[in-house]
């Protein structure tokens, strides 16, 4: 027991949680908490430009590292700024502890200056989030939070702490345990629906794996690929799932969804068993739910009993931890196939064939620079590269990223999944790079989005915190560019961005990073390989064909199978 | 069809919110909402009456299962547990009305709470479909306020063929 402030207390906390980076921007209501910083910290503190870089930035080291983020802001506008990283956190399942400062107790209530409720107004999007107001309780909050935000299905959680609870003094003891009698999620697995999950998987013809982001959170990609490998099923990934299963694997038939291949899509819902694991049924992925897989029994694997059953009803429900389930899972096909697995052959020729069939196609034009072009190339030179971590904002871009880029290992593909926010790319590339020093972590951008957190450029200089941008620049917002193309009759309202405002190659010299412009193919390479090996944090400004659409495509309300493909006079002709 | 939820609830600040928060936030429609103090002084309880599907009953108990401060959902079958209401019922009652309402409340067991010269307020706790009853027959006499507490339930412990419906139960 120890005598101090609140406000250290809260740097105690962290520190016995291990937490080595916090990410935040200082306000009144927060000061006595960033006092105790000047005071000193094991943790270190990387100031952003705006809480919604800080809070983004906390989510990226968390999706690269699989610990809890942290970010930090003070009351009012600090707070409400907080609440887009809080909502895509809660739609992706990161874990994030976010701490807020909040006015003095005797003043909640009162409408005081910059007083916000912010418990109040992230109710419906965090895990659990308190408010503070005695420090006597202040330990054992911040022990829940963290224990809340990493247990079960993995979420945000909002600690609110009154000014004078950081300016009060008290004795100081972190606890060893939580106290939360409501908070239980499963820890087991019930062996019968294993074994009936494991039955249904050696009996069927058509199985297909369907891996979300849950066995990224989960930590089971070792046991997803021993499972697989074993049975010798094939394996479709959703856009949170990417880097799950490799992509380089024969067993990996892409991604299924909207953007998806047409081989993605027709595995999942062509299959007569799907075995959603840490996957919700996302209607991005699945299209028109009625018409979504006809013929297929499910089988759902999840830690989040509510996401059994939700959209797609579960023949045979798992709930549980995805790294003990799987483990299980192979156990019991390995005990119900003595003499081995024999895998589903003729599926795997069939969906062999449609991956031949199918694969993603555009077509180079003389003069003009494609976006799939930029990311092949990227994918080329950073192949041979250990480790590199990419990083996406939402759109266009977001979607090519997912179709050209190789992600063979889990945390390498970081993205707003769930809540589609524009502007997470950078941020959370900043993060990533903080979480892996070591790692090459590359944010491809779209204008749209990076106009939207571009400030975090100067945090990535300042932190040397090092990424490479390279930004899909195509003069548009560009997938609303294209859904008013095809479906409201080409009236494009309010998209045009513009490829010059802003110069992006000077802006990114304005926050001291290096910036090349790319406007033709011939230049690519060049300026890609510069960016990548010069140290620094670097933006490649591709300018890039505006009238390039995002194939294939699953029309809004579509059945999932009727995916379009770009339309063949488009590959011809241009 | 309408479900009847009895939740055992942290008595915390904002835990009420949360409940019902998730309750709007899910597009599931409160009939009816009874909350106060248990037995233990730490946990209030909620009884909840919802209209939904058995499928969104589903969904609304595994998503009030993750929320930290709920303690236990039990869905109560009519048969299965015991259902009061209270009701507070003011009637118009001038001098020569007021012995047929005296009379029709005692065949009910309603008590008189106030009287005054020209009105009467009934208090009358019941099942709910006998408050409805009693309602119903002191409406042509002119009802000038009424006020429901919505039901509140508990399991029997009285011998039953079935054991009451337990989802997901921690």
């Amino acid at each position: 027991m120890t005598r101090m402030l609140g406000s250290d207390a809260i740097l105690r906390s962290l520190e016995a949680e291990g937490v080595e980076i916090a990410f935040g921007i200082p306000g009144g209501a927060i000061l006595p908490t960033y006092d105790a910083w000047a005071r000193g910290s094991g943790v270190r503190h990387v100031l952003a430009r705006h809480e919604q870089g800080a809070g983004h930035m906390a989510e990226g080291y968390a999706r690269a590292s699989g610990r809890v983020g942290v970010a930090i802001a003070t009351s009012g506008p600090g707070a409400t700024n907080l609440v887009t990283p809080i909502a895509d956190a809660w739609m992706d399942s990161t874990p994030l502890v976010c701490i807020t400062g909040q006015v003095r107790s005797n003043l909640i209530g009162t409408d005081a200056f910059q007083e916000t409720d912010a418990t109040g107004i992230t109710l419906p999007i965090v895990k659990h989030s308190w408010l503070v107001q005695d420090v006597e309780e202040l330990p054992g909050v911040m022990k829940a939070a963290f224990h809340i935000a990493q247990t079960g299905r993995s979420g945000p959680v909002l600690v609110d702490i009154a000014k004078d609870v950081q300016e009060a003094e008290f004795d100081f003891r972190y606890p060893d345990e939580v106290d939360l009698p409501g908070w239980k999620p499963p820890t087991k697995v019930h062996v019968r629906q294993l074994r009936e999950a494991a039955a249904a998987l050696l009996e069927a013809k058509r199985p297909i794996v369907y891996v979300g982001g849950g066995v990224l959170n989960g930590d089971a990609c070792d046991e997803l690929r021993r499972l697989v490998e074993l049975a010798g099923v094939p394996v479709v990934t959703t856009l949170m799932g990417k880097g799950s299963f490799p992509d380089s694997h024969p067993l990996n038939f892409g991604h299924p969804g909207m953007h998806g291949s047409k081989y993605g899509n027709w595995a999942l819902n062509k299959a007569d068993l799907i075995v959603a694991v840490g996957a919700r049924f996302d209607d991005r992925v699945t299209g028109k739910v009625s018409a979504f897989a006809p013929g297929a029994r499910v089988v759902h694997f999840d830690v989040d009993a509510a996401e059994v059953g939700k959209i797609r009803h579960a023949e045979i429900p798992v709930v549980g931890p995805l790294k003990l389930a799987l483990a299980k899972l192979s156990d019991e096909v390995r005990a119900l196939s003595p003499d081995g697995v024999r895998p589903p052959a003729e599926w795997l020729r069939q969906l062999e064939e449609w991956r031949e069939l199918y694969p993603y196609k555009y077509r180079r034009a003389d003069g003009v620079l494609k976006p799939q072009t930029v990311l092949e190339t990227l994918q080329e030179l950073t192949a041979g590269r250990d480790d590199t971590i990419f990083t996406t904002g939402v759109g266009q871009h977001q979607m090519w990223a997912m179709q050209y880029l190789q992600c063979d290992r889990p945390r390498t593909f970081i993205t707003s999944g769930g809540l589609g926010t524009m502007g997470y790319g950078i941020p959370a590339a900043v993060g990533a790079k903080a979480a892996r020093p070591d790692a090459t972590v590359v944010c491809v951008d779209g204008d749209g989005c990076f106009q939207m957190t571009a400030q975090e450029l100067a945090t990535a200089a300042l932190e040397r915190l090092p990424i490479v941008v390279v930004l899909i620049n195509n003069g548009w917002l560009g997938m609303v560019r294209q859904w008013q193309e095809l479906f409201y009759d080409e009236r494009f309202s309010n998209t045009h961005l513009t490829h010059q405002v802003p110069d992006y190659a000077k802006l990114a010299e304005a926050y001291g990073c290096a910036g090349f412009t790319v406007d033709a193919e011939d230049e690519l390479e060049s300026a890609l390989s510069a960016a990548l090996e010069c140290g620094r944090t670097a933006v490649v400004d591709a300018r890039c064909d505006p009238e390039e659409k995002c194939y294939p495509m699953v029309p809004a309300g579509a059945a999932a199978v009727d995916v379009l493909e770009m339309p063949d006079e488009e590959v011809a002709t241009r | 069809m309408i479900h009847t939820l009895s939740v055992q609830l942290e008595n915390k600040p904002g835990a009420l919110a949360r409940v019902t928060q998730l309750f709007a936030r899910r597009g599931y429609n409160i009939e009816s909402l009874a909350v106060g103090p248990t037995e233990r002084p730490e946990v209030s309880r909620l009884t909840l009456r919802v209209d939904c599907e058995e499928h969104s009953l589903e969904q609304i108990v595994k998503q009030m299962h993750k929320l930290v401060n709920v303690l236990r959902v039990l869905e109560l079958a009519p048969e299965e547990s015991v259902e009061r209401e209270l009701a507070l019922i003011s009637v118009a009652a001038p001098p020569d009305r007021r012995a047929e309402l005296l009379a029709l409340a005692d065949v009910f067991n309603a008590r008189v709470a106030d009287l005054g010269r020209d009105a009467i307020v009934f208090e009358i706790v019941g099942r709910p479909d006998v408050i409805d009853s009693f309602e119903e027959l002191v409406r042509p006499h002119g009802v000038r306020e009424l006020v429901r507490t919505g039901r509140v339930a508990l399991r029997r412990p009285s011998p039953k063929p079935t054991r009451p419906r337990q989802h997901v139960l921690r």
